[in-house]
């Protein structure tokens, strides 16, 4: 059997491409999860704050994926659970298991990759000390008490202020555990200020900015850590140093997109990001493979997995009714200074708009974003605020890209007055 | 009463209980962790050296090279996996060109076969990541890596399956002389035995301080490693060692059998047990690197470990009797884990001039099956999980072990009580994402194989919990 | 004058709530940003989520929330009244746990199927 489409990876991105590709037309969809359930990490986040942008009402994860899950009935979508995708291929076949239906290679006329994330670990940023238990991410510990029902300690400190660790630090506190503190390398909060404000400040636990762990300390399990502050090259200044006696190290050091069947497959990646390389529609290197979500770059929104998810579910559908969009003229995204990274980095000639997401590299006050094509100025937006925890999206009408007379315009942050 | 008594069961330890075992024999290895391979030889640079290093007429030469003969010919027995990729020790000057001559001819005099010199033209096309600086290299094809944890495994599982007996979490506290041999005192019970193997490591001196005057000291010494992802594991594609010069014996880059990335070790004296990683170690180690292959990306390192060395003050592995039917197998530094079998090779004939009857016995296993599910073509996958579907549910997605593997794992000989044990057998959590994934997900799966709660899961070694109770349960109070 | 960052939505607005001019909200975005400051000074409230046991095997919790904001207060209390449930599956999200907490007329409910 021929899909029109195979979406891999059955999360908050699967659900929105899947939905959207059929109401743009494809019937034979089928949504590949490699966990018992649909929904993806949603299942876990079981605090609130999502929907706002979407659905304009707060939502907790799980309820924001039961959403989406719901909307597939009716639609005739298939879902298979328990499965693993091993292998994507660029003639779009999916290599596939699951206990009941052993190895399966399936055929689709177009793939959506929505792999989502992972998080970085100990390893990644080398911490020093011990390797005792009790040093987990934060994630993994997010699993354990929201889905198993099982405390991972008792005396915690959190390295980094990702979303995910300042989460944690509540749902931990609420379950009666003592955190002690929230490090963080740079001098501003990896997470969004509404988390600052109640899961950290709401419980008085301190925030240390610009000071990381340099020592972890234990056996077995984890008897305390030293944290020091550091200088502008991040390294430890001697005699900052102070220690806690803590069981529990969670890591929120940031997440990486999850792309090994993406490489395996030869489809480009941001070697920047690790992100999947797309064009404004969201495919990929490969014409009629699209990628969406954390998969491509890690977002903050849920909100917004979604609205670039159906954008990716359209772009198939298209695809598998009209035939690929033409590559010729395409028009290149770069970034400018302190603009850390940018997403699309192409963009089809005859796109009907485009939006472009990305990251600056620092806090930035009273501030603009400018497009370019050469000298001449697309777009000239004012920001009151940017931050690299804080994902900014600007929008090209076809108007705009119809003005773009080069091949390249570039993107700009930078200090305006006020 | 046991005719031999095994202290420790790391490399040296399984070995010999492997050689030993094939006789008729009453064999009790006495292992003071709740896993055998903890100590030296869980954490090292997994590497069967060729030969060429120790000095002609040390001990460490004469089983260097055996050996490596032997590794290949256990590891292909027992389903151990062993590549034989051959080393390079590089040189960076004329000065050091000639060390590479010195190494080639004590080589020869160790019997390392088909050695050569490389010139750097061979070099960089064979290596074409190694340093525009490197001027030569000797190479030794004989040289390989090992999954140095699953190889001590496979011979001490199946020295248990010919019937010796392990005794884990067992720790010795002394030793004295009985009427017909050694009365071995431990933290639980006593074991008597005719003849005792002292293969206890970094501790060796302390057993053998229990029996005898001191002869030799352990000096341990720490060494630290980087274990970077698979996106760099092609980076080399041989063990590349820097020449060794009056600074020291250089770092090490290598694949591994996984197919990972390894760079280390520095040396630094340090307490036996002390496996703590530094900033300074790991910054040394990374600058020493660059010298050999500058452009490793350190970004994709996915763990951070140290190994403590069970150095000596003499210089040389010491195999000898330290009182009647006692036997030192202690100082085994590198290469001891390329010399291992050829150890246990000479301490059963050290045994068995000193009395030891050695009697062969009938049906003995010397065969082991790892299904590795990965490394199946997509008929064979089918087929397993067609017997068993648990082989088509992917529970470690970075380096896809599946259910049924893990199960295997906990079914095998020896028990792991532990993610790390199910780590060391299955591959479970040794890719990036170091655990985070599936972690919770093995553990639930030894709990309920074991018929232990989520709470007694270790991590690692007794009093390594992961979890502290339910929630809604009091479990932070 | 009292600074307050609005945790209404992920923009994290910088309000300022001036408490001797009948605390009038300014730097809001959106009418919620201007009903935050407001009852953050004079009367903070809190959305809780937690999980409750079931009796299902393969999900051992139901995720729940409060259906409105309750008093920042009982935070904690609330959570103790959690301690001892055990729902009965089929659980729907939506279901009551516990009904009007500390008569603030909001419940705890079911966020997620357990089937």
């Amino acid at each position: 059997m021929m899909y029109d489409l195979i979406v891999v990876g059955g999360g908050p991105a699967g659900l929105a491409a899947a939905l959207a590709a059929n109401e743009k037309g494809l019937s034979k969809i089928l949504i590949i999860e490699r966990d018992s359930q649909l929904g993806g990490i949603l299942n876990q986040c079981i605090h609130n704050g999502f929907g706002l942008h979407y659905f304009k009402e707060e939502l907790t994860g799980p309820e924001y994926a039961g959403r989406f899950i719901e909307m597939l009935e009716g639609t005739g979508i298939e879902a298979m659970t328990d499965t693993m995708v091993l292998d994507v291929t660029q003639d779009k076949k999916v290599h596939c298991i699951n206990p009941e239906k052993g190895y399966q290679v399936l055929e689709a006329k177009s793939i959506v990759l929505a792999m989502g994330c992972r998080e970085r670990t100990r390893g990644a940023i080398s911490i020093p000390g011990t390797r005792p238990a009790g040093v987990l991410t934060a994630g993994a510990a997010q699993r354990f008490v929201n889905i198993e029902g099982h405390m991972v300690g008792k005396k915690v400190v959190i390295l980094g202020s990702g979303d995910i660790g300042l989460i944690m630090a509540r749902r931990m506190t609420l379950e009666g555990a003592k955190v002690l503190a929230c490090v963080e390398v740079m001098p501003y909060s990896g997470g969004l200020q509404r988390n600052i404000v109640q899961c950290l400040n709401d419980f008085d636990i301190p925030l240390f900015l610009s000071h990381t762990i340099i020592d972890i300390r234990g056996k077995e399990r984890v008897e305390g850590v030293t944290i020091a502050e550091v200088g502008p090259d991040r390294r430890p200044i001697k005699g900052t140093e102070i220690d806690f006696d803590c069981d529990t190290v969670l890591l929120s050091v940031g997440l990486i997109p999850e792309n090994e069947l993406t490489r395996n497959a030869g489809i480009d990646i941001d070697p920047k990001t690790n992100g999947v390389v797309v064009w404004e529609n969201m495919e990929t290197s490969v014409p009629g493979i699209f990628a969406s979500g954390n998969v491509v770059h890690v977002h903050d929104l849920v909100d917004y997995v979604t609205g670039e998810s159906q954008k990716a579910g359209r772009a198939a559908a298209e695809y598998v009714k009209q035939g690929v969009r033409s590559r010729e003229h395409a028009i290149s995204v770069k970034e400018g200074k302190d603009v850390g990274f940018i997403v699309p980095l192409k963009i089809h000639r005859e796109a009907m708009d485009a939006e472009i997401f990305f990251r600056v590299r620092r806090i930035f006050e009273t501030s603009a974003i400018t497009v370019k094509d050469g000298d001449k100025v697309l777009a000239h937006l004012k920001r009151a605020h940017m931050a690299p925890g804080e994902m900014e999206r600007v929008r090209l009408s076809r108007a705009l890209l119809d003005a773009i007379d080069g091949d390249e315009i570039t993107v700009y942050a930078e200090e305006v007055e006020a | 009463m046991y005719d031999v008594a095994i202290i420790g069961c790391g490399i040296t330890g399984s070995a010999c209980a492997y050689y030993l075992s094939k006789y008729s024999l009453k064999i009790a290895i006495i292992e003071k962790y709740n896993d055998v391979c903890c100590g030296t030889t869980r954490a090292n640079s997994a590497i069967i050296h060729a030969g060429y290093d120790p000095v002609p007429g040390t001990n460490c030469a004469k089983f260097n090279v055996r050996g490596n003969e032997l590794t290949k010919e256990i590891c292909k027995k027992l389903d151990v996996l062993c590549k034989e990729i051959g080393s390079l020790v590089v040189a960076f000057s004329d000065k050091e060109k000639e060390t590479l001559n010195v190494l080639y001819d004590r080589g020869i005099k160790n019997g390392v076969p088909n050695m050569e010199i490389w010139d750097k033209d061979r070099l960089i096309k064979e290596e074409p990541n190694i340093s525009e600086n490197a001027v030569a290299a000797l190479y030794a094809p004989t040289a390989a890596i090992v999954n140095p944890w699953e190889y001590g495994l496979a011979m001490a599982e199946t020295a248990v399956r010919n019937g010796a007996q392990l005794k884990l979490n067992t720790e010795v506290t002394d030793i004295i002389k009985s009427e017909n041999g050694w009365l071995i005192k431990t933290n639980n019970g006593s074991v008597e035995a005719k003849y005792v193997i002292n293969a206890a490591g970094v501790y060796s001196d302390v057993i053998h301080n229990m029996v005898a005057e001191k002869t030799f000291e352990i000096l341990p010494s720490a060494g630290e490693y980087y274990l970077l992802d698979k996106s760099e594991g092609e980076r080399v594609k041989h063990v590349i060692f820097q020449c060794p010069n009056e600074l020291g014996k250089g770092v090490l880059v290598a694949p591994t059998v996984h197919g990972n990335l390894i760079v280390g070790p520095n040396a630094i004296k340090s307490d036996r047990d002390d496996t703590r990683t530094t900033t300074a170690s790991l910054d040394f180690i990374r600058q020493a690197a660059s010298k050999s292959v500058p452009s490793i990306q350190y970004r994709e390192n996915i763990r951070n470990f140290t190994g403590v060395r069970a150095n000596s003050d003499t210089d040389d592995f010491v195999i000898e009797f330290a009182a009647e039917n006692f036997l030192d197998l202690a100082g085994i530094k590198s290469p001891g884990l390329s010399a291992a079998p050829a150890i246990a090779e000479e301490a059963v004939k050290m045994l068995s001039e000193s009395g030891l009857e050695l009697k062969e016995k009938g049906n003995v296993i010397d065969t082991r099956k790892h299904l590795r599910f990965k490394e199946l073509s997509d008929e064979e996958k089918n087929k397993v999980i067609s017997e068993n579907p648990l082989y088509g549910r992917v529970v470690c997605r970075c380096e896809t072990i599946t259910e049924g593997e893990i199960v295997d794992a906990l079914s095998s000989p020896i028990t792991p009580v532990s993610l790390d044990g199910v780590k060391r057998r299955a591959g479970t959590g040794m890719g990036r994402c170091q655990g985070g994934f599936c972690g919770p997900k093995v553990l639930e799966i030894i709990a309920r194989k074991n018929g232990i709660t989520f709470e007694d899961v270790l991590q690692d070694g007794n009093g390594s919990y992961i979890l502290t109770g339910e929630t809604k349960n009091g479990g932070a109070k | 004058m009292i600074d307050l960052i609005c945790i209404t939505c992920p923009r994290g607005c910088h309000l300022k709530v001036d408490e001797e001019n009948g605390y009038e909200v300014t730097g809001n975005s959106c009418p919620r940003g201007k009903e935050y400051g407001y009852n953050e000074v004079t009367n903070p409230k809190r959305v809780v989520t937690s999980t409750v046991k079931t009796d299902s095997e393969d999900y051992p919790r139901c995720p729940v929330k409060t259906n409105g904001a309750i008093p920042k207060e009982k935070m904690f209390e609330a959570m103790a009244l959690l301690e001892d449930v055990v729902l009965k599956t089929p659980v729907h999200h939506g279901d009551i746990i516990i009904k009007n907490l500390f008569d603030t007329g909001i419940d705890f409910v079911a966020t997620k199927d357990v089937l």
